[in-house]
C-alpha cells in the first residue's frame, strides 16, 4: 500500500513543533482516518476533535496544506503525494493541545444572541418559498471555520467587538424566520460589531456546507442596520423629534 | 495520588446532550430544577446531529388518516411486541405535540403546501409520518434544543466525562468525573441523574456511530446496580456505505428509501420482492439488513459486497433537494453521483434497542433518583425501532425523565459524598498511567471491534456467542493492562481506556443475552433457532449485578390491555 506523510502540529499552548508520521495510503481514505491511524498505531495521546466524521457534526476542523478544512471531508487522493501533508491546529483559536482548540467564545457570543420568540398570536402556518433563505442558515454545522478565517478575528483579534460569520449566519436565521417577532439590529450593529465585515467573503469560500454567508446573510443584515440607523432621512426625525 | 477535585451540586444531573439529554434538561429547568449537563463532546456534536430521515409523529398533515393508534401499531408491530406496550402508547400518543414543541421553539420543518410540517414515508410506518428537514432532522433537532436550553440556563460540561456514579447504597447522590481538556477530576453532587449517553455501536467494527458510543451510561447504570433489559436487540441498519474502506459503515438515510430509492443485487434483481413482497424497500429494517446480507453472503452482492440502492429515477433537483447531504456524501467521499447512479450499500451496526429498564411514566430505573431516556433506555422499540421512531423517542421521554427527575429532586436532599468512592474512581481512572509499557488501548478495541462483528453479528449461533464470551474474557484481562502514553491533558488514549471497560462490559451483557434467547425475533437472528418462540415473546431478558458478577434472569411482560390489543390487531 502506498505510503504517505503527515506533518502534525504537537504541542499545547507552551509552544510545540509539527511531527512526522509514515501513514499508508487506502482508497478514499481522508486526512481525519490518517489522524486515527496514527492515534490507533504511532501516537496514542495526539489530540483530535471529532465525531460524525461525516460532515455533519463540524467537530474535526483544522489547516489542512494550510487551507482550513473538515479533516473528514478532506481526501488524501486529492493532496499532492509528493510533499508531506502538513495538519495545524485552526489559527483563529487559543490552542489546547495539538490539533485541539479552546471554541469556548463561540458559545459566549451565541449567548448573547437573543432566541426564537414568536409573533403575537401567530397561526402556525409556513410555505416552503418563505423559508427556503432560512433554512440555508441552518444548514450550519458550526465547524467554526469561517470564524477562523475571518481576518477581522483572525488578524484583528477583535473578539471583543464582533460576531464573526458564523453568528451573523444564525441571527439571520433567527431574523427571517417568517414567525419571529423580535428585532436584533440593534444587537447585530452594537455586541456583533456587524460594521467591522468588509464583505472580503472569506468565510464564503471556506464554509463546508456552502451557505452564502456573504451574499445572503451578512449583506442584508447589513442592510437592516444601515435602514435603521443610518437612513437620511429617519436620521433628521430623530435629531428634530429626539425619537429614538 | 491528587485528591483535589473542584465540586458542583445540581438538583438534577444530566449526562449526554443528544436530543433526549437536552430535551431532558429543559422539562427540568421548567420545572424550576437547577440543571448541569454533561457531555463529552462540546455542545451540538452528539449523535443527534447525525440523525437524517426524520421525527415520527402521527400528525396526519400528509395522510389524514394517521392516528396515534395506528403509530402504536406499527410500533409495536415493527417491534415484534416485545416493546413496553405502556411506552409505545404514550410515545405514540405524545409525539405530535413534542414536534409541534420544536416548531414553537424556532424549528424549521419542510413544509406541505397548505403551509403544515411536511411528512415523509419510512420502513414500518403505515402512512407518510415523518416530520423532516431534508436529510439533517437531527441537525435542526438539537440546534432548537440546544439554543432553547442555554437560553433558559443550564449549566453546560463540555468535554468532561461521567466514570462512574455515586450511591449511598439506596439511591444516586451524584457522580465523578474528569475534565478531558486538563485531566482534572470533579465531583457532581446530585439528587437525581438521567442518563442520555446513547449506545454501543463503537463496539462494532462496521458502525454508523462515533467515538462516544461506547455504552458508557449503560455501565454506569449497571454498576450502580440498575437492571438493563433486551440487550440481545442490536440494530443494524441496512443502509451503510460499503466503499471506500474509509467510510465503511457511514450512514445511508433510510430517507433515501422514502424518497422512493430502490435496491437491486449484482443482476439487476430487485430482491426485496423475495423477502418482502408486500412493504418492499420500506419493509422494517431488521428485514432489509437481513436480506441484503442474504444476498451478499449467497453471491449476488455488488463489487464491494453490498448491493444497489437507486434514486436516479428521481429527477436530479429533487434528490438534491430531500438528499442534500447523501448527495454530498456520496460524490466527495465516493465520487459517485447519485442522481446518476446507484450507491453501494450494506449493513451498519447503528442503534441499541436494549438499555436502562425504565418505567414508562417516569423513565425512572430500578435505582431510586437514576433515571434514562434515549438510546440508553431500554422499553419502547422492543426486539426491532423503526427509522423515526428515535428522534420521538428522545422528545417523548427525554421530557419525561425530565419532569420526574425534577419531581424527585424536589422531594430530596443532597446526601453526603462518599469520599472512598472517589478515591476509588480516581485509582481507577490513573491506573493505565502507571502500566508503562503497557498495551496501546486502541489494540484492543480494535480485537474487541472484531469480535462483535464477526461473532455477535446480524446472523447468530450459540457456538459464536460462547466463543464471543472466551473473547471477551480475555479481552478484558487485555484491558485491564493497558498503557498509556503522554499526560493527562486531553489525551485519547487514556480516554479510551475507560471507555474501553463500559463497552467490554456491555457486550459481555449482549453476548449472555443473545446466547439465552433461543429464538430470532425481530434484529435478534439465531441461525440455530430461526423461528419466533412464543415463551420467549413473553419475556425480556435482564441483566443485573449480583454479588459483583453478572446475572441474567427473565422477566415477564406485563400483559397489554385490550383495547390496545385490539389495536395491534387491526388491519
Amino acid at each position: 500500500m502506498a505510503e504517505m506523510t503527515l506533518r502534525v502540529f504537537r504541542g499545547d499552548e507552551n509552544g510545540g513543533q509539527t511531527v512526522d508520521y509514515q501513514v499508508p495510503v487506502a482508497p478514499g481514505m481522508v486526512v481525519l482516518d490518517a489522524l486515527h491511524y496514527i492515534q490507533g498505531h504511532m501516537a496514542p495521546d495526539l489530540a483530535v476533535r471529532w465525531n460524525c466524521k461525516a460532515g455533519k457534526c463540524g467537530s474535526c476542523s483544522a489547516e489542512v496544506n494550510g487551507r482550513p478544512r473538515l479533516t473528514c471531508k478532506t481526501r488524501m487522493d486529492d493532496l499532492p503525494k509528493d510533499q508531506p501533508v502538513t495538519v495545524v491546529p485552526m489559527r483563529a483559536f487559543p490552542i489546547i493541545k495539538d490539533l485541539v482548540t479552546d471554541v469556548s467564545w463561540n458559545y459566549q457570543v451565541n449567548r448573547k444572541i437573543p432566541p426564537f420568540q414568536p409573533k403575537a398570536g401567530v397561526e402556525w402556518k409556513m410555505y416552503q418559498s418563505d423559508i427556503d433563505r432560512v433554512q440555508e442558515f441552518r444548514k450550519c454545522i458550526e465547524c467554526f471555520l469561517c470564524q477562523n478565517v475571518c481576518h477581522v478575528l483572525r488578524d484583528h483579534h477583535k473578539k471583543e467587538a464582533f460576531g464573526g460569520p458564523r453568528f451573523f449566519v444564525r441571527t439571520a436565521g433567527l431574523e427571517m424566520h417568517p414567525l419571529d417577532g423580535v428585532n436584533r439590529t440593534a444587537l447585530l450593529k452594537d455586541e456583533l460589531g456587524i460594521g467591522l465585515c468588509n464583505i472580503t467573503k472569506c468565510c464564503t469560500e471556506v464554509c463546508p456546507e456552502e451557505i452564502h454567508i456573504t451574499d445572503n446573510a451578512i449583506i442584508p443584515l447589513k442592510e437592516r442596520v444601515v435602514d435603521q440607523f443610518y437612513d437620511p432621512f429617519t436620521m433628521m426625525v430623530r435629531k428634530i423629534f429626539g425619537a429614538k | 495520588m491528587s485528591t483535589n477535585y473542584e465540586t458542583r451540586e445540581h438538583d438534577v444531573l444530566i449526562i449526554g446532550a443528544g436530543g433526549a439529554g437536552l430535551r431532558a434538561a429543559i422539562e427540568a429547568l421548567a420545572q424550576a430544577a437547577s440543571v448541569g449537563v454533561v457531555c463529552k463532546s462540546l455542545l451540538g456534536k452528539a449523535h443527534t446531529v447525525m440523525a437524517e430521515g426524520g421525527i415520527a409523529a402521527a400528525m396526519a398533515n400528509v395522510d389524514a388518516a394517521d392516528s396515534w393508534k395506528t403509530h402504536f401499531r406499527d410500533t409495536m408491530r415493527g417491534g415484534k411486541l416485545l416493546n413496553n406496550w405502556r411506552m409505545a402508547q404514550l410515545h405514540a400518543q405524545e409525539a405530535p405535540d413534542r414536534v409541534r414543541e420544536l416548531e414553537q421553539w424556532g424549528a424549521l420543518f419542510d413544509r406541505t403546501e397548505t403551509g403544515d410540517i411536511l411528512q415523509r414515508a419510512f420502513g414500518g410506518h403505515t402512512f407518510k409520518r415523518l416530520c423532516h428537514v431534508g436529510d439533517r432532522t437531527g441537525l435542526e433537532m438539537i440546534r432548537t434544543l440546544q439554543d432553547r436550553g442555554v437560553q433558559q440556563g443550564f449549566d453546560v460540561f463540555m468535554e468532561c466525562t461521567v466514570t462512574r456514579l455515586l450511591t449511598d447504597g439506596k439511591r444516586i447522590t451524584g457522580a465523578f468525573a474528569y475534565w478531558r481538556e486538563s485531566g482534572r477530576f470533579i465531583v457532581f453532587k446530585a439528587k437525581a441523574v438521567v442518563i442520555a449517553t446513547g449506545g454501543i455501536g463503537k463496539a462494532w467494527r462496521v458502525t454508523s456511530n462515533s467515538w462516544e458510543y461506547t455504552a458508557d451510561g449503560m455501565a454506569l447504570a449497571y454498576e450502580a446496580g440498575a437492571e438493563l433489559m433486551d440487550m440481545e436487540f442490536v440494530q443494524f441498519h441496512p443502509t451503510g456505505m460499503v466503499w471506500p474502506p474509509g467510510v465503511q459503515g457511514l450512514l445511508v438515510t433510510e430517507a433515501v428509501r422514502g424518497e422512493g430509492g430502490i435496491l437491486r443485487n449484482k443482476n439487476g434483481e430487485r430482491f426485496m420482492e423475495k423477502y418482502d413482497p408486500k412493504r418492499m424497500e420500506l419493509s422494517t429494517r431488521d428485514v432489509v439488513a437481513r436480506s441484503i446480507y442474504t444476498e451478499v453472503k449467497e453471491g449476488r452482492g455488488t463489487e464491494h459486497g453490498g448491493a444497489y440502492l437507486d434514486i436516479s429515477h428521481q429527477p436530479a433537483d429533487y434528490v438534491k433537494k430531500k438528499l442534500p447531504s447523501m448527495y454530498h456524501q456520496f460524490k466527495e467521499l465516493a465520487d459517485v453521483d447519485i442522481t446518476k447512479g446507484p450507491m453501494e450499500v450494506g449493513p451498519t451496526c447503528h442503534y441499541m434497542m436494549g438499555g436502562i429498564r425504565v418505567e414508562a411514566e417516569t423513565a425512572q430505573s430500578s435505582v431510586p433518583g437514576l433515571f434514562a431516556a434515549g438510546e440508553a433506555a431500554a422499553g419502547l422499540h422492543g426486539a426491532n425501532r423503526l427509522g423515526g421512531n428515535s428522534l420521538s423517542d428522545l422528545l417523548v421521554f427525554g421530557r419525561r425523565a425530565g419532569l420526574a427527575a425534577a419531581a424527585h429532586a424536589s422531594k430530596v436532599s443532597y446526601a453526603a459524598i462518599n469520599s472512598a468512592q472517589i478515591e476509588e474512581s480516581e485509582k481507577e481512572l490513573l491506573a493505565p498511567f502507571a502500566n508503562t509499557g503497557g498495551e496501546s488501548p486502541y489494540a484492543v478495541h480494535r480485537d474487541l471491534q472484531v469480535v462483535m462483528q464477526d461473532l455477535v453479528g446480524i446472523y447468530r449461533t450459540e457456538q459464536d456467542l460462547m466463543k464471543a464470551l472466551g473473547e471477551l474474557e480475555k479481552l478484558s484481562d487485555r484491558a485491564a493492562k493497558c498503557g498509556v502514553e503522554g499526560t493527562r491533558m486531553f489525551n485519547p488514549g487514556w480516554h479510551l481506556s475507560r471507555e474501553l471497560k463500559s463497552m467490554l462490559l456491555i457486550s459481555e451483557a449482549v453476548a449472555r443475552a443473545a446466547l439465552a434467547r433461543r429464538e430470532s425475533r425481530g434484529a435478534h437472528s439465531r441461525i440455530d433457532y430461526p423461528n419466533l418462540d412464543e415463551t420467549w415473546g413473553k419475556k425480556n431478558n435482564i441483566i443485573v449485578q449480583d454479588g459483583g458478577t453478572m446475572t441474567r434472569r427473565e422477566s415477564p411482560t406485563s400483559p397489554m390491555p385490550a383495547d390496545l390489543q385490539e389495536i395491534v390487531a387491526q388491519e
